[in-house]
């Protein structure tokens, strides 16, 4: 059989995976168009292979090609794709199914979503070695528990009896990338595995995946929008645009001397262009966020005690991970959820607790953005209908005026006037944002509450969004609460910073003060989890000892001593588990909460 | 769990005035009716009087309520028999043909679904939601009738009139039953196929479905096995919704094949103003339907790993 014939002629020299002139064909309201356009792709075993590109240049397709699988809308018209001597072009189905999960497997962006709720995650490890017939139910499982205790995962033995909704996402990826092991393969797909975490989650998960695929030695393509990461695994990167190749080499190669303009871009997106402070002469508190405590239903206290000062024309950024509180914060400003205790003045004055409580002018000076434009757009009204809404809601613009100030909105967005008709599913996913930043806009509010706003977009769009934002605010003096948890981003646009954990506020002050020593070690643990953009970042991170307190573990919301206790490189034995970190002043309004004196920290950020 | 159950025992408590008020509205009573039309007014009078008749509607509502809830259902207007051994009987009848029915109607419903979902678009499918939407678009008696005419008249296999007696053995009643059963089976079977169907198809673009396709998982235990699991929420809706259906609308086919069921029952008492054993027997068929549905919601949490097993 053709299967057996190259396995046993696997040690010579030949490439593991050959495309050829791969071309692929997707669906679209216009027909089908072509999504691939010719790309050659050779992977030698051992090797990884990073693809490289912004949503729709054809990664994942090319990705899922490999496996000889086309998505629903999707086909492969032309080229040739040769896995160790098998033609899966023409392969027929009953073998292609046996080579994926067996010999190439694939590790999805969501583990959420890519392992079934309906199924025990050693389950669904078995399934793959049971179904192919490689081995014994008992033996699978086995292998299952060996492969998490080897991956460090926490109660490797009773980890696979739980659901997938019981276990935290970076855990779940990293049950994943375990599951993707499970028959052994030669090859392993990696789409996007680690776009939807956490910096400190994120490191986690790239441990797991190094460990996986060098130390087994097994062939991997990599796929990614973030160069940094990639950065940290590839031998070979492939920058790829609207289906075409833009440029192939080694990684060390694409990284010091990028020959084309386009990878030029993707690497300069991810350089900080860090905003200078400008001095306000007379600077005035816009919001004041005084002692507020919150929470959801009968659940414990998601916010507890959190004090945030925001001034006028300033941008004040909120960094955490997902569990800290930040978007619980926005809740409480705009009402939405009202607080236990506290209470938030804006422009002097008490604001309502309860959304229902606030005048149409209170609410009409906060105004929000979100994280998914997608979501945040009523797909059946068009761009006319969403700015045009609170235009006449809150000023009482009708007719010319209000057609007038639309077109007005759209020049300050920077979209051509006559998007005016559009309907959002005919945006692009940049300048869906732009049309929600514009409905913000439209109500001429004092404060813009910006949710994650730039998480859901590529690097190069997003950082287009933030001079956007930047520009608005320099022109008009809005003021921005801006929500994020990615630390590039948050220095690019803050003045301020709020580093936020498990609901009480770690740091504030300014973003100098934050982002240089003495540091917080929160914030520290944040600061050195960012992927820079050069090889070697990861081991070195690896090896701090910030990386092996801190990662791996989850955020946990505690009542008593300093939450951050348990994952921090230099906690004060039976102090900070016990009592509260006292609030300590530094500089001008330069806040941290930790039993250690700013020597101590500066000494120990020396490290 | 207790908000639900108390939820259905309000709906029951509604329906009983709905009833009540209902069978109020009808005009004539049984006086005039076992008289007919040669009553004196003074023989109405008196048989009024005998039959209680005369008290208010409401006092009449909390009595028969009271009896109700202690389990009393009374007596028949019409033969002074208790209501609860006239129903007794009836009720297992119904729900034998029901039960029997839906025996022969859910596997062939759930199995039809989905190899429809396997195979989307090809003849098959087709096929089957041509069958089953024809099948459903008739009337139930029409579809009794031809049964009768091909299956009792023109072969002869079986009866054509199902009147099963305690007598009977098991397989007896099954033979004698086969047709009504049948009759409603193909009322029921294109609800609860179209629904496996079609909440199969909405989740074979989850990526769960993807990443078994990617583990090399043979296509129809992708659907068994993936999509089924997590479908099954509102296929046990509309199961209930066609279990309750199967006890409460099969008064058509019991009277076509003078089956001696409840719904018979319900017809003749309707006809002669039996007014408790009328309210009995829709009360029945309240609870039957409120028990169904209940079921339903209780079976659609313990088959959902989130909901039995929180975080």
């Amino acid at each position: 059989m053709l299967v057996d014939d190259t396995n046993n002629s696997n040690s010579d020299s030949s490439p593991l995976l050959k495309m050829k002139g791969l071309r692929i064909e997707g669906l679209s309201d216009k027909g089908w168009q072509e999504i691939v356009c010719g790309i050659d792709l050779q992977l030698n075993r051992g090797e990884i292979l990073g693809l490289i590109g912004e949503s729709g240049a054809g990664k994942s397709t090319i990705g899922l090609a490999a496996m000889g699988f086309a998505r629903d809308g999707c086909r492969i018209i032309d080229g040739e794709i040769d896995f160790d001597g098998i033609e899966l072009r023409k392969a027929p189905e009953w073998q292609k199914r046996k080579l994926r999960g067996t010999r190439i497997s694939y590790v999805a962006q969501s583990a959420a979503a890519a392992f079934n709720p309906a199924h025990r995650l050693i389950d669904q490890f078995t399934e793959g070695p049971v179904d192919h017939d490689l081995l014994s139910e008992v033996k699978a499982k086995e292998k299952g528990r060996a492969l998490y205790r080897s991956l460090d995962l926490p109660d490797p033995d009773y980890i696979g009896e739980r659901w997938p909704h019981q276990v935290s996402g970076g855990q779940l990826q990293r049950m994943m990338v375990a599951m993707s092991m499970s028959c052994e393969p030669d090859l392993i797909i990696f789409d996007e595995p680690t776009t939807a975490l956490d910096v400190t989650t994120q490191i986690e998960v790239l441990k797991t995946i190094k460990e996986i695929v060098i130390d087994k030695n097994v062939a991997a393509i990599y796929i990614t929008h973030d160069l940094a990461v990639v950065s940290q695994l590839a031998d070979h990167l492939m920058v790829l645009r609207y289906g075409n190749l833009i440029e192939v080499n080694s990684t060390g190669q694409i990284l010091k001397s990028p020959k084309q303009e386009y990878t030029r871009n993707l690497l300069d997106a991810r350089s900080r262009n860090e905003k200078i402070t400008a001095q306000i002469p007379n600077p005035k508190t816009l919001l004041s966020v005084e002692s507020v405590t919150a929470g959801y239903g009968k659940g414990p206290d998601i916010l507890q005690d959190v004090s945030i000062l925001v001034e006028r024309g300033r941008t004040v950024a909120v960094v955490g991970e997902s569990g800290s509180g930040k978007s619980t914060l926005a809740r409480v400003v705009t009402g939405l959820l009202p607080a236990r205790f506290g209470g938030i003045h804006f422009q002097g004055e008490p604001l309502p607790d309860e959304l229902n409580n606030r005048e149409k002018q209170q609410l009409q000076k906060v105004q929000m953005i979100y994280q998914l434009p997608d979501i945040a757009l009523n797909p059946r009204q068009r761009v006319r209908d969403i700015i045009g809404r609170p235009l006449s809601f809150y000023l009482g613009l009708q007719g010319k005026e209000k057609e007038q100030r639309i077109n007005e909105l759209l020049q300050q967005i920077e979209l051509p006037q006559d998007y005016i008709d559009r309907l959002p599913g005919e945006l692009s996913g940049g300048e869906k944002q732009r049309i929600c930043i514009a409905r913000a806009l439209a109500a001429e509010p004092e404060l813009i509450i910006c949710d994650e706003v730039t998480s859901a977009l590529d690097s190069i769009v997003a950082k287009a969004i933030l001079n956007l934002l930047q520009r608005l605010q320099n022109e008009l003096g809005v003021t921005y609460l801006f929500i994020s948890h990615d630390l590039d981003t948050v220095a690019n646009i803050a003045d301020q910073v709020v580093v936020l954990y498990a609901g009480r506020v770690a740091e504030q002050g300014s973003k100098s003060a934050v982002f240089q020593p003495p540091f917080h070690p929160y914030t520290r643990l944040l600061l050195s989890s960012v992927p820079e953009m050069r090889q070697g970042w990861l081991e070195e991170t690896l090896s701090t000892r910030e990386a092996k307190a801190g990662i791996a573990r989850e955020v946990k919301i505690t009542e008593q001593g300093c939450p951050f206790a348990e994952r921090c490189p230099i906690s004060i034995e039976h102090v900070c588990v016990g009592s509260r970190p006292p609030l300590q002043t530094t500089t001008s309004g330069h806040v941290y909460a930790c039993q250690h004196a700013k020597k101590v920290l500066l000494r120990e950020s020396q490290h | 769990m207790a908000q639900r159950i108390a939820l259905g025992l309000l709906t029951l408590f509604v329906i009983s005035l709905l009833i009540a008020f209902g069978v109020e509205l009808l005009p004539g009573d049984l006086a005039q009716e076992i008289l007919g039309q040669g009553a004196t007014p003074e023989g109405l009078r008196v048989l009024r009087l005998q039959l209680g008749l005369d008290t208010p509607p409401h006092i009449r509502y909390l009595d028969w309520l009271g009896g109700m809830v202690t389990g009393d259902m009374g007596l028949s207007l019409a033969n002074k028999r208790p209501i609860a051994e006239l129903i007794g009987p009836r009720l297992s009848n119904t729900l034998f043909l029901g039960g029997f029915a839906a025996m022969i109607a859910i596997p062939i419903a759930l199995t039809l679904g989905i190899l429809a979902a396997l195979y989307r678009n090809s003849l098959y499918d087709r096929g089957v939601n041509i069958f089953t939407l024809t099948s459903i678009s008739f009337p139930e008696f029409f579809i009794a009738y031809i049964l009768i005419l091909f299956f009792a008249i023109k072969l002869g296999w079986f009866p054509g009139i199902s009147n099963i007696s305690s007598e009977l053995s098991f397989l007896d009643k099954l033979y004698r039953t086969l047709l009504p059963a049948a009759s409603l089976t193909l009322v029921v079977v294109a609800h609860m196929m179209r629904m496996t169907r079609a909440s199969i198809i909405n989740l074979l673009s989850s990526p769960y479905i993807e990443m078994a396709h990617l583990k090399g998982i043979k296509p129809l235990r992708i659907i068994t096995r993936h999509a089924l699991p997590n479908a099954l929420a509102p296929i046990i809706n509309v199961i209930a919704i066609n279990l309750a259906y199967l006890v409460v609308g099969v008064v058509i086919v019991e009277v076509v094949f003078v089956y001696p069921g409840l719904g018979q029952l319900l017809v003749d008492s309707v006809s002669k103003r039996d007014v408790p054993v009328v309210q009995a027997c829709s009360m029945i068929f309240a609870s039957v339907y409120i028990f169904l549905n209940l079921s339903a919601d209780v079976i659609s949490i313990v088959t959902n790993p989130r909901l039995l097993y929180p975080r």
